[in-house]
């Protein structure tokens, strides 16, 4: 079971609260751990990656453990922490404004 | 009793204002979808309780919103906005090549005859269709696939399909607008069109009475004279007798020809709308004051409507989808400025009241007129 911790703003969109736990198919990859999010909250289908290319917005990153995996393959295994559940995935708007 | 229902969409989320028929007390809910850019919020005329919401961010990108109990609660419906094909590329402002990207959807048109069936006007400009209340998206290519596709340019606030109009004495008839490529009608229901820009005269473009690259803010019609259309291009206020096929000039007495908005009184075909706004560099009122200015001879002549509305002091701005009738007896206008006001009139104009004073910037306003 990976722990995921979403933006405010998807948070509200999929009517959740607080953080969540989804399971993977397959490796626990970020590209598997979004696959599980959209097939349980279908609302954020296209929030955090797009329709088609299934690429990253330009404006959210993913950090876990202190590192940025934001540009990480999204087909490699996330860190034994996030996938042991001690540690989540944050996936984080990128800060923007005055 | 009649009612009204006021549409209001936001920088910052969705404000749905309802009052009576005498429109003198007006109630206020929202925000809906807060924080979030709701470029239009509308209506469908066969069932007021079926609403559509675009919903955007710069983060997150599009959501589409559908309420089936007139605003009350709402579900989020499918916002693959996929281009038909390979989608090539269009015009860059300095005139280089740039890919085809879907961004927004601007404008939710539902169709006048199933609740379910709804356009979008999105950006970059591209027509898509709903067969299902939102459930799959499909493009209408031949537009974007028009031979003078791939000539198209942005405006200032980006290359958006901005107005959907319908024909209500021809089914096959439709007509958009596009910033910056221009005015286009189709004649059998959204698979072939055409540009109907003949008679625009735009400074700013190479030749300026090309085919395309006008920069075509808002167009408007009366339901009854569905032949004759009314525009407000980036400069200039213009007419058409004939589906767009040829335009002239209406802007007359107008202190500016510049604006965003405009619209037609539910009962009177030649009686027409416009906010002018100073100038395409500093889009606020002329001299600080807030006018509408009103034509009741089909444009030319045009009489500033101001009891109300601020006449000094005030450097808002009127967007080109943030205005609005309805259809009682004595017709309202209304319209929201990027300030956050909403304001409205029972009287077709002659006065104004503020039912909203500080929303965030007012991106859109729709009217239902409920019975």
């Amino acid at each position: 079971m990976i722990r995921v911790i979403l933006p405010a703003h998807l948070r509200v969109l999929a009517n959740i609260s607080g953080e969540i736990d989804v399971e993977p198919e397959g490796n626990p990859t970020i590209s598997a751990v979004i696959g599980a999010i959209e097939a349980r909250f279908p609302s954020l289908r296209g929030t955090i990656r797009y329709h088609g290319s299934a690429t990253r917005r330009p404006m959210l990153r993913f950090y876990a453990c202190n590192v940025d995996l934001s540009h990480a393959d999204s087909e490699s295994t996330l860190p034994d922490a996030v996938v042991d559940g001690s540690e989540p995935l944050l996936i984080i708007g990128a800060i923007a404004g005055g | 009793m009649s009612a009204v229902r006021v549409l209001a969409g936001t920088r910052k989320g969705a404000f749905i204002l309802e009052a009576d028929g005498k429109r003198d007390r007006w109630s206020v809910e929202g925000p809906f979808f807060a924080g979030w850019e709701i470029y239009h919020i509308n209506a469908s005329r066969v069932d007021p309780n079926r609403l559509y919401a675009s919903q955007s961010s710069g983060w997150f990108g599009q959501v589409v919103q559908r309420s089936d109990d007139g605003g009350r609660t709402w579900r989020t419906m499918n916002n693959e906005f996929a281009y038909d094909g390979v989608p090539g590329t269009h015009q860059w402002f300095d005139g280089t090549e740039r890919p085809w990207e879907f961004k927004r959807v601007w404008h939710i048109e539902p169709s006048p005859v199933s609740p379910d069936i709804l356009y979008a006007g999105v950006e970059d400009a591209a027509l898509f269709r709903s067969d299902d209340g939102g459930e799959h998206w499909h493009e209408l290519a031949g537009l974007r696939n028009h031979r003078t596709g791939s000539g198209w340019h942005p405006g200032a606030g980006g290359m958006c399909l901005h107005t959907i109009l319908f024909d209500p004495s021809d089914a096959q008839r439709i007509y958009v607008a596009i910033s910056a490529a221009g005015a286009f009608r189709s004649d059998d229901g959204g698979a072939n069109w055409k540009p109907i820009n003949r008679g625009l005269h735009s400074e700013y473009i190479p030749d300026p009475n090309a085919e395309i690259g006008h920069c075509v803010h808002r167009l408007a019609m009366h339901p009854a004279q569905p032949n004759v259309l009314y525009m407000q291009k980036h400069w200039d206020v213009m007419r058409s007798e004939n589906g767009g096929d040829e335009w002239h000039e209406i802007s007359g007495n107008l202190p500016t020809d510049f604006g965003f908005a405009i619209d037609v009184h539910a009962h009177d075909p030649e009686t027409v709308y416009v906010v002018p706004i100073k100038s395409d560099r500093e889009h606020f009122p002329l001299d600080g004051a807030l006018r509408v200015y009103r034509s009741t001879t089909g444009g030319n002549e045009w009489e500033a409507l101001t009891k109300g509305l601020p006449q000094e002091h005030c450097y808002v701005n009127v967007l080109r989808d943030a205005m609005a009738i309805d259809r009682l007896d004595s017709c309202g206008i209304y319209f929201g400025t990027t300030g956050g006001q909403i304001y409205a009139s029972p009287d077709g104009g002659d006065s104004w009241n503020a039912i909203a004073r500080d929303l965030p910037p007012v991106l859109s306003i729709e009217v239902q007129t409920l019975v």
